[in-house]
């Protein structure tokens, strides 16, 4: 499609000619500024639900989290534990083709389950992802603070595979435990240097909607089913 | 002068809607669940005001700073190969978005909720072009199917019952009848799951622009956002210029506080960011992307110091749910894309004052809203500035004349002396004309009882004991 000519010169023209006079900052006015009383600079975030500092700490944090948005949240001490709970998992819901990507922590324990798999790495069609009992994928970090996952497109298979079927399964390592959304964030950027994915999503519980009398329904959309299964073991 | 057809409307709904006691328990029951999730939610944060002034203090920086803010996140999301357009108003918006749909061969629109999308008609626009277009958010598919316009601009479809929405489903969708919620849900899920696999355009509006990192942010709990934004090839974010943050790390402390704000959620279920359409080695996402950046008079309210403040804005709709007017009157009484606080401090700058200042007098001015508000919007101060306005604007010929009236009795004791018995034979005479037309009042004493004058005023009571020899003031003197 041709470049279409817009009206990017004016709207600019209108914003810097409104901005010519100040606008009061009333929201010290009434309330002080954001910094505690010891002058001490502090970053927004402090003011969020507190975050213990020790990993142990912050699992414990997210395990709670979890529990409240009915997330399947299960602590395995290494990856055999992981492979037996996944295998538990197929068995419980009776899968019989899973959807998945290729990542270290996951390959293994994702063939292991002897099912067929769609794996998305090399290309999918959107009806066999749709039609999978469950999607396996690994995620960049799971967020104590708020008990959501950070998924991008490099680190869960693309952008559709965690959203698509019914039964999302993330396999994780207690190491990817990070604070809050911003701690989130500098992962992404360790993780993968200076260019971020075009996609992330935090994804905190299974998909749900209160759009009928305000009433907690999982499923609208997305994954009817959020289970993490976090092994001890790097 | 006759009141505007807006303001006549308002008055005819609010009234209906105020003496309907099943709204009023729909509303007390949906309202009471979020106010106690939403007071557990802000007990959690360490300092719930502290971050309101910290949320404030982010949206006045992109706000006063708007654009460079803006001008960053489109060099950024358009270095990713986004396509970016700038619309000064809904009707170039909705042109270049047809236009889009056209040459792209679109047949299936697949929408997930953006009130900025409601506010240009988007909707409207393409299935007048042709295109066939469905609400994905299941409460907007709901508020779709029955053609209405959505009730609250966070929950559409509050004003309904299970019993109504699954009358709508077997009517529109021919589905059984369903009795609980979550039948409901898994009929509209069967539905959207077929439009989501063949549409081929995607629109969704966003929460944020993060100019940083020149990415969208889209919260919502079903993840038909996500989807809507990753299975058509063409994706189209619909975006005021007013949704643009400094920083990616903004979020951090924006992302949880619009959740427990609206919805008293620690965070939502997904949020998103979008950079971009599918990327060099990326495996799946659209093929294009188009951003459009709409002004549509947002840059009327900026140039408004006094209400600037307004563009703040993140919809998180909490204004609304603790609003006494909203609660008794509904969402559609107020005509507006935008309802409640917000939506009466907004609109007479996005649609005329003199057409929509009605709003700003259905107000208690009790302040619950500009306390809620997240992001500390002066809320109930703009709506007594719009009325200042509006009167300095165009007064009211009846007001005008009422105020000099009472200046010039209030000026000389000789006419307000006169006043008292005139009063006291209005309170006899008043009940013979109280439902008449004869009533000059009566908009006001439909509803209320006429004051009953007393039988002595302080003037006279005062006079009569200090004539008195035994009366205290006598003794004291």
């Amino acid at each position: 499609m041709q470049t279409v000519p817009d009206s990017r010169d004016r709207i600019l023209a209108r914003i810097r000619e409104a901005l010519q006079a100040p606008a009061p900052r009333r929201h010290l006015q009434t309330h002080g500024p954001a910094a505690p009383a010891d002058g001490s600079a502090k970053s927004p975030e402090a003011w969020l639900p507190p975050v213990p500092a020790d990993r142990e700490g912050r699992v414990a944090l997210f395990a709670k989290n979890s529990a409240d948005l009915k997330t399947e949240f299960v602590r395995c001490a290494n990856h055999a534990e992981v492979r037996a709970r996944l295998d538990a998992l197929a068995a419980g819901a009776g899968w019989r083709r899973v959807a998945a990507h290729r990542f270290a922590a996951g390959e293994d324990a994702i063939n292991s389950l002897g099912l067929p798999v769609t794996w998305t790495d090399s290309g999918y069609t959107v009806p066999d992802i749709e039609s999978a009992d469950a999607a396996i994928t690994g995620c960049d970090c799971l967020v104590a603070q708020t008990g959501s996952v950070l998924v991008t497109s490099r680190s869960a298979g693309g952008r559709v595979l965690s959203v698509l079927p019914p039964h999302h399964v993330i396999l994780a390592t207690r190491d990817q435990i990070v604070g809050d959304i911003s701690d989130a964030y500098a992962a992404v950027r360790r993780n993968h240097g200076g260019e971020a994915p075009a996609f992330l999503s935090f994804i905190t519980g299974p998909s749900r909607t209160g759009d009928i009398e305000r009433i907690l329904v999982l499923g609208a959309h997305g994954p009817k089913r959020l289970t993490i299964l976090l092994s001890d073991e790097s | 002068m006759s009141a505007p057809a807006t303001s006549a409307q308002f008055h005819r709904d609010a009234g209906r809607v105020a003496h309907d006691l099943r709204h009023r328990e729909l509303m007390q029951k949906a309202l009471g669940g979020y106010y106690l999730k939403r007071d557990e939610q802000k007990a959690k944060y360490t300092d719930w005001q502290q971050a309101r002034t910290a949320a404030a203090g982010i949206k006045y920086e992109a706000v006063n700073h708007l654009d460079r803010h803006l001008v960053e996140f489109a060099e950024k999301i358009a270095a990713r190969g986004a396509k970016v357009f700038w619309a000064s108003d809904g009707a170039e918006a909705t042109a270049y978005i047809c236009r889009v749909a056209r040459e792209g061969g679109v047949k299936t629109v697949i929408k997930s909720k953006t009130m900025t999308g409601e506010e240009i008609h988007l909707a409207q626009a393409l299935e007048q072009a042709g295109h066939e277009v469905v609400e994905s958010d299941l409460g907007e598919f709901i508020v779709q199917l029955r053609e209405e316009p959505p009730y609250h601009l966070v929950f559409p479809s509050m004003h309904l019952t299970r019993g109504e929405i699954s009358e709508t489903f077997e009517r529109k969708l021919g589905s059984p009848h369903a009795g609980t919620p979550e039948e409901l849900t898994m009929i509209a899920r069967g539905v959207m799951r077929r439009k989501f696999c063949a549409a081929d355009m995607g629109i969704s509006g966003a929460n944020f622009a993060v100019a940083e990192t020149g990415m969208i942010s889209i919260t919502e709990n079903e993840g038909n956002a996500r989807l809507s934004t990753s299975l058509p090839r063409i994706h189209v974010a619909i975006v005021g210029i007013e949704k643009v943050v400094p920083r990616l790390d903004d979020l951090a402390i924006l992302l949880p506080m619009l959740a427990t704000a609206g919805a008293g959620q620690p965070i939502t279920a997904y949020n998103t960011m979008l950079g971009g359409p599918r990327q060099p080695g990326e495996i799946d996402g659209p093929e294009e992307m188009h951003i459009v950046l709409l002004d549509n008079q947002r840059t009327r309210i900026l140039a408004d110091p006094e209400q600037r403040d307004a563009l703040h804005c993140i919809r998180c709709g909490a204004c609304l749910n603790v609003c006494p007017i909203f609660k008794n009157v509904g969402g559609h009484a107020y005509g507006t894309t935008y309802q409640g606080p917000i939506g009466s401090v907004i609109t007479p700058h996005l649609r005329g004052l003199q057409n929509w200042k009605h709003l700003s007098a259905a107000s208690t001015l009790c302040g619950a809203c500009t306390e809620t508000c997240p992001v500390r919007i002066d809320l109930h101060h703009h709506l007594l500035q719009n009325r200042r306005n509006a009167v300095q604007g165009k007064a009211a010929f009846f007001e005008k004349w009422l105020w000099r009236g009472f200046e010039l009795v209030m000026r000389r004791p000789r006419l307000y002396r006169l006043a008292a018995p005139l009063n006291r034979l209005a309170t006899k005479f008043q009940p013979l004309i109280q439902r008449t037309p004869l009533n000059p009042i009566r908009a006001w004493t439909n509803t209320r009882d006429f004051p009953k004058a007393p039988a002595q005023s302080f003037k006279e009571t005062w006079r009569q004991r200090r004539n008195a020899p035994s009366a205290p003031d006598a003794d004291r003197a």
